[in-house]
């Protein structure tokens, strides 16, 4: 094979792996957006919040230490002990159902029927609040998080392919413990909304508030828990994320991979949201490969955009989108 | 009665009238944002410094000192907002801490006669200080970073790179294309094969690069990097398995926070700095004496001797010197921006000068002339250590090649010169 085309594949491969994480934080749009019809402005913000809240409890950090300090002049940080990923786990998600309980009686419950615009400019309110008191509970520094992921080379596929081609294939083992957990919890989710009760009253909800109040639906109920899903989800893209970089604040914006994503695969699919992930990060990655070095490179943040506005003049909905009839 | 009134009212008085002489310095910090982690360290360090002369010293030759934050999160267009609305305090002099808000102040600081001090960042052809009046970037900027890191490499080859591989992982700004020109000119010079790989703002995807220099095999990656794209450079290169000795890091990419995230896999990951690292030297006693012990710490206390910190106290320590350079000159303590320019000027750090801060051996020696407000283009290597948890000082401080530079520096200055229709001054 061809060195051109062996360095493709493995361009190609990786550009799947990546689509994968651009994917997790799509579904926290789409879960939300399929509800609620509000665009989550916040939900970076939550992939940060979550993050830096699960390490915060992992690592013993005393929340507000800054500001409990400064107030009765103590020089307290932490308190003294690690807790285990997985109880942390537990421990950030339960924040993450109080934080969805607090949005939606301080903000959402009072703006039922209002404007789709005055809902996102809620969430845009919400992204600001919450990364200030994430920066006041756990502080600006950048946090190692390390919940036991494994990370770096695969070697069975390095040595695999190397035997193959005669050159080994990088494919990073965090990628694909990324793609599991996204199979996983996609088909959690469509299972969830296809065949549950509350599933399928949360459909309801996402096509008419006042149709699903009149047959009994607590609106209530299904907006406090659809933004514990989408905190959930947050959670895990943070994880994934976060595990790369560092928990840091620079993770919030994480959510401009998504939108490309949105726009191809839809704001009301769960699969959607994976299959755009797949061609937004396999496209970008090969354009990158093949055109990049002739344009000078880094084209994958605008060609990400330019391809879901290409696959958008052909289907407006976007490739999994409800199809919008309204008659006259 | 009449005698409490006529207290009352010399009382009002007094708080009324003009203030005691001081001596007020901004500085243009980000404590929030993404950024936030590389900002609080330097506001902290550049705070505490002259914290520590006010409470020490009682201020620079009795003059206290006013140090005016204002946070700009990183964003041009909030720090040219700081600048505007600092100024009017009779901001001696300004440390924008980020190029762009430097390529915004230039002409405005300029108009304003307030200096601006770019110390490793900006314009580099500010150097030239006969076009660039009131503005200074000394001791180091880009283009000596560039040829620093180029001379580093030479080192370890033997003073021979003919035909080896340099790639540059550069931030796609204007910041990251700064070490361009000179690395093209370079590689002439000395016969390596440059490439260039460009990572999108804010660098949180970076595989498209690092399998780039997977398929392409580089000697050396020489990365010009800020934020989050430093920590995910670093992990991708443990990733790849890239021997991080081969790996050298501006001193923009060169802090505690882009290596910590990839724990032990940063190991030998280097770093090229202008200013020494740690805090054993004899003015941190002071520093946590005066400052930190006294609860009068700009931050929390946990940044002293962290790369960016000792960078923020040399920055203070520099222009507090300058401040004194101005006095002499003029004879008052009562110094403007335009005596503040002159002290900048005419500033010489010789070491027996560090050596009586507290600082021996800390940064390089320089003096500032009309011609030249960028100093010598003196730098080091630093090299993590992951085990200890920090960056060891590897190599002296050394020159960078100023046959190269100073004519790329004199071109572009004339230029903007010519643009601007300034006469060169000296």
């Amino acid at each position: 094979m061809p060195d051109q085309l062996i360095f493709a594949t493995e361009v190609f491969l990786n550009g799947l792996m990546a689509g994968v994480l651009y994917a997790l934080v799509a579904l926290g749009f789409v879960l939300i957006y399929k509800a609620s019809g509000i665009f989550n402005y916040a939900q970076g913000v939550m992939a940060l919040f979550a993050a830096l809240t699960l390490v915060g409890i992992m690592k013993g950090q005393v929340p507000f230490a800054h500001l409990i300090n400064a107030v009765f002049g103590t020089h307290v940080h932490y308190f003294g002990w690690n807790v285990p990923a997985l109880v942390a786990i537990v421990l950030t998600m339960l924040v993450m159902v109080g934080l969805a309980w607090a949005v939606n009686e301080i903000v959402f419950k009072h703006l039922v029927n209002q404007e789709p615009i005055l809902l996102f400019m809620a969430t845009i309110g919400i992204a600001y609040f919450l990364e200030g008191i994430g920066d006041m509970m756990w502080g600006s520094e950048i946090k190692k998080l390390d919940v036991g992921l494994p990370q770096g080379i695969n070697l069975w596929i390095d040595n695999v392919t190397y035997n193959a081609f005669g050159y080994g294939f990088f494919i990073d083992n965090l990628d694909i413990v990324a793609t599991v957990v996204a199979a996983v919890l996609v088909f959690t989710l469509i299972v969830f909304a296809q065949y549950t009760k509350q599933g399928r009253a949360m459909r309801a909800v996402a096509d008419d508030h006042q149709a699903a109040l009149s047959v009994g639906i607590s609106l209530n109920f299904i907006w406090v828990m659809v933004w514990s899903l989408a905190g959930f989800v947050a959670l895990v893209a943070g994880i994934m994320w976060g595990t790369k970089s560092g928990v840091q604040f620079s993770l919030s914006l994480i959510a401009l991979k998504a939108l490309p994503v949105l726009m191809l695969g839809g704001f009301t699919s769960i699969p959607g949201a994976i299959v755009g992930g797949l061609i937004i990060g396999v496209g970008e990655k090969l354009f990158e490969f093949a055109i990049g070095p002739m344009v000078g490179g880094a084209t994958e943040n605008w060609f990400a955009y330019v391809l879901a506005l290409v696959f958008l003049v052909f289907r407006p909905q976007g490739l999994f989108g409800e199809k919008i009839i309204e008659r006259v | 009665m009449k005698y409490k009134l006529l207290t009352a009212v010399a009382a009002a008085a007094m708080a009324a009238g003009p203030a005691l002489a001081e001596l007020t310095f901004s500085s243009l910090s980000y404590r929030t944002g993404p950024y936030a982690a590389g900002g609080i360290p330097f506001a902290d360090g550049y705070a505490d410094y002259f914290t520590l002369l006010n409470e020490r010293d009682g201020g620079i030759n009795g003059v206290k000192i006013n140090l005016v934050e204002c946070e700009t999160g990183y964003n041009t267009e909030k720090g040219v907002e700081c600048y505007e609305a600092t100024k009017g305090q009779g901001v001696l002099v300004y440390q924008p801490l980020s190029t762009g808000i430097t390529y915004q102040l230039i002409p405005k600081a300029t108009a304003d006669k307030i200096p601006v001090h770019s110390m490793g960042y900006g314009r580099t052809s500010a150097k030239n200080g006969s076009v660039f009046e009131w503005v200074f970037n000394y001791p180091a900027n880009y283009w000596d970073g560039a040829s620093i890191a180029i001379t580093h490499i030479l080192d370890i080859n033997g003073g021979d790179i003919n035909g080896k591989k340099v790639a540059l992982l550069y931030h796609n700004s204007a910041y990251g294309k700064e070490p361009i020109r000179t690395l093209e000119e370079l590689s002439k010079k000395h016969g390596y094969e440059l490439s260039l790989l460009p990572v999108d703002h804010p660098g949180q995807e970076q595989k498209s690069q690092w399998l780039q220099i997977r398929q392409q095999r580089p000697d050396y990656v020489i990365m010009w990097g800020w934020g989050v794209m430093n920590q995910v450079a670093i992990q991708e290169a443990a990733n790849i398995r890239f021997p991080m000795e081969n790996f050298i890091g501006i001193w923009w990419s060169g802090s505690e926070n882009d290596v910590r995230p990839a724990g032990d896999s940063a190991h030998n990951y280097k770093a090229l700095t202008f200013h020494n690292v740690g805090s054993d030297y004899p003015l941190f006693d002071d520093i946590g004496k005066y400052v930190i012990d006294a609860g009068k710490a700009a931050g929390a206390g946990d940044q002293v001797g962290t790369v960016l910190y000792n960078r923020a106290l040399y920055a203070a320590m520099l222009a507090a010197e300058a401040v004194k350079t101005a006095m002499e000159i003029h004879g008052t303590t009562e110094i403007t921006p335009p005596m503040m320019r002159d002290g900048m000027e005419a500033l010489e750090m010789t070491e027996e000068k560090m050596i009586a801060l507290g600082l021996p051996n800390f940064g390089p020696t320089f003096s500032i002339s009309c011609q030249n407000h960028g100093g010598y283009g003196f730098g080091a290597v630093t090299q993590w250590d992951a085990e200890a948890g920090e960056f060891k000082l590897i190599t002296d401080y050394f020159q960078s090649d100023q046959d190269v530079i100073q004519e790329l520096i004199e071109e572009d200055s004339a230029k903007y010169a010519a643009e601007n229709g300034i006469e060169p001054r000296c």
